[in-house]
């Protein structure tokens, strides 16, 4: 028995199929995972991620402390509201955690952090904040739903108040908004336009049972693995973890490095790296041959194990099977992949594979 | 629940078999297998004319979750797969013991039969699974 969102019982209402994740008993698929990834491709998606991790940051420090914490830099933050994708890195520049951070005056910031990273993530935040006299606020009494999908907006903006809807409609991606309890926010984990919306524990179930009503499909962590992975977007503890720095895992764009004056943990570790060739980089893998690609196969260059898939899956817009590898700098063009006692060629590219429902990949 | 209809017999490895005529026996996984394994993305049949024994690996259905291999419940000769699971694998998750069927075999040991289960015998175990 696993903790249970705000919306449990509407999951099983609909026939989800749940499983544990991070402690958390949340919906695998409803039937049919690549049904799901289909609706929010070509339409919209609602999923139930309540069981990330909120925290409320507050002080008059707020801002100094994130821009010693966070690897990107909060200074890019200027407009209520923005939002920022950054790593929490250690003092030896690997990842504790992929985050975003909103931005709400210059003593209020939140940050979302990974469900299975909670209690790390929690230990290391306080022990950070509290040399900044900075207060750290756990919201528990929330819950998340992501609309996704090119409808998703018009959908959720039909269900929002005139006061909300006016609010969420002028959003720019990236950023949210707070209003009449609802924190509305133009983000998420697809590839697709949409929102993550916040909601009191206590109006989820209203709140999800209003967007199935008007045609929102609920899709589940398993479509959500296959979507994000089409929209080239890391996974945390697959592509990046407490011993794989960022700079080695395609997030070198989330590190910023200048001004050269403001200190981060891990930048000095990351130092000597960040303008010289990285050993290894993060690929994008396509499968021509039938077969899946998936976590930890062996990628093989010159019959070397060179590397290993941090995590792949089937593409259902696709039609083949696409992944993430880690392999040395200089792979390019075909490699091998040993699955089930055979090696199948792949193709070396740059993700995202999908943009807006379309094969992108270079 | 899963179902398992009751003109079924059943091996533990989660195949079905049927009989279609004489010695001529249809194959496929069953609901519960299905169901298990989630969305089918790609299926590997056997060829025509191969020949199998019982417990030989002779297909492979791959799901969005994991690739499993399929057990002959029984000894003989391929003489017919299912072609249309080449294009639509999905079959298998809509109608595991009707058009998801995997291929048929003409058993040289009708007596192997005895050996798989009844439709009562496979819920009982298919239910201690689940735990």
């Amino acid at each position: 028995m696993g903790a249970k969102t705000a919306l449990y019982q509407e999951h099983l209402n609909l026939g989800a199929k749940v499983v544990d994740f991070a402690g958390w008993d949340m919906p695998l698929h409803y039937g049919s995972q690549v049904e799901e990834h289909y609706k929010v491709r070509g339409d919209a998606g609602m999923f139930d991620v309540s069981h990330m991790t909120f925290v409320d940051l507050k002080g008059e420090r707020v801002r100094e402390f994130l821009r010693y914490l966070l690897a990107n830099n909060v200074d890019r933050l200027k407009s209520p509201g923005r939002a920022l994708y950054t790593c929490m890195l250690n003092e030896q520049g690997g990842v504790v955690d992929d985050l975003i951070v909103y931005y709400f005056d210059e003593t209020y910031f939140r940050m979302v952090v990974n469900a299975a990273t909670h209690d790390k993530d929690m230990v290391w935040i306080e022990r950070h904040a509290v040399i900044f006299d900075v207060s750290v606020t756990e919201l528990t009494d929330v819950a998340l739903l992501a609309v996704q999908g090119p409808e998703a907006r018009n959908k959720v903006h039909d269900l929002l108040s005139p006061a909300q809807r006016e609010k969420a409609e002028a959003l720019a991606p990236f950023n949210a908004v707070e209003s009449e309890g609802f924190f509305i926010s133009r983000t998420g984990y697809t590839g697709e336009d949409g929102y993550e919306v916040m909601v009191p524990a206590d109006q989820a179930v209203d709140f999800w049972r209003r967007l199935h009503k008007i045609g929102v499909h609920p899709v589940g962590l398993g479509a959500r693995d296959t979507l994000r992975l089409e929209a080239g977007m890391d996974l945390y503890s697959a592509e990046m973890d407490e011993e794989t720095s960022p700079l080695e895992a395609g997030l070198k764009w989330t590190v910023a490095w200048e001004p050269q004056d403001r200190n981060f943990i891990g930048r000095a570790a990351l130092e000597p790296q960040y303008n010289a060739i990285p050993a290894r980089k993060l690929v994008g893998l396509i499968l021509d041959d039938r077969g899946v690609l998936r976590g930890h196969q062996r990628v093989i260059v010159d019959g070397q194990v060179v590397g290993e898939v941090t995590s792949g899956s089937f593409s259902p817009t696709l039609g083949k099977a696409i992944a993430f590898a880690r392999v040395p700098y200089d792979v390019s063009g075909q490699v091998l992949v040993e699955m089930r006692g055979k090696q199948l060629p792949a193709r070396v590219v740059k993700p995202p594979f999908v943009r807006h429902g379309k094969a992108c990949f270079e | 629940m899963s179902n398992a209809p009751s003109h079924l017999k059943y091996a533990k490895s989660h195949e079905w078999v049927e009989l279609v005529s004489d010695d001529t026996y249809r194959v496929g996984i069953s609901d519960h297998a299905q169901d298990l394994l989630g969305d089918m993305v790609f299926i590997e049949l056997p060829e025509v004319g191969q020949a199998l024994s019982a417990q030989d690996e002779c297909a492979v259905v791959e799901s969005v979750k994991a690739a499993s291999d399929v057990y002959s419940p029984l000894s003989g000769e391929v003489v017919e797969v299912n072609e249309e699971l080449v294009e639509n694998p999905d079959l298998v998750n809509r109608d595991a013991y009707g058009d998801g069927w995997l291929f048929t075999v003409k058993a040289s040991d009708p007596g192997e039969l005895a050996v798989l289960m009844s439709a009562d015998e496979y819920i009982k175990l298919s239910r201690d699974d689940d735990h």
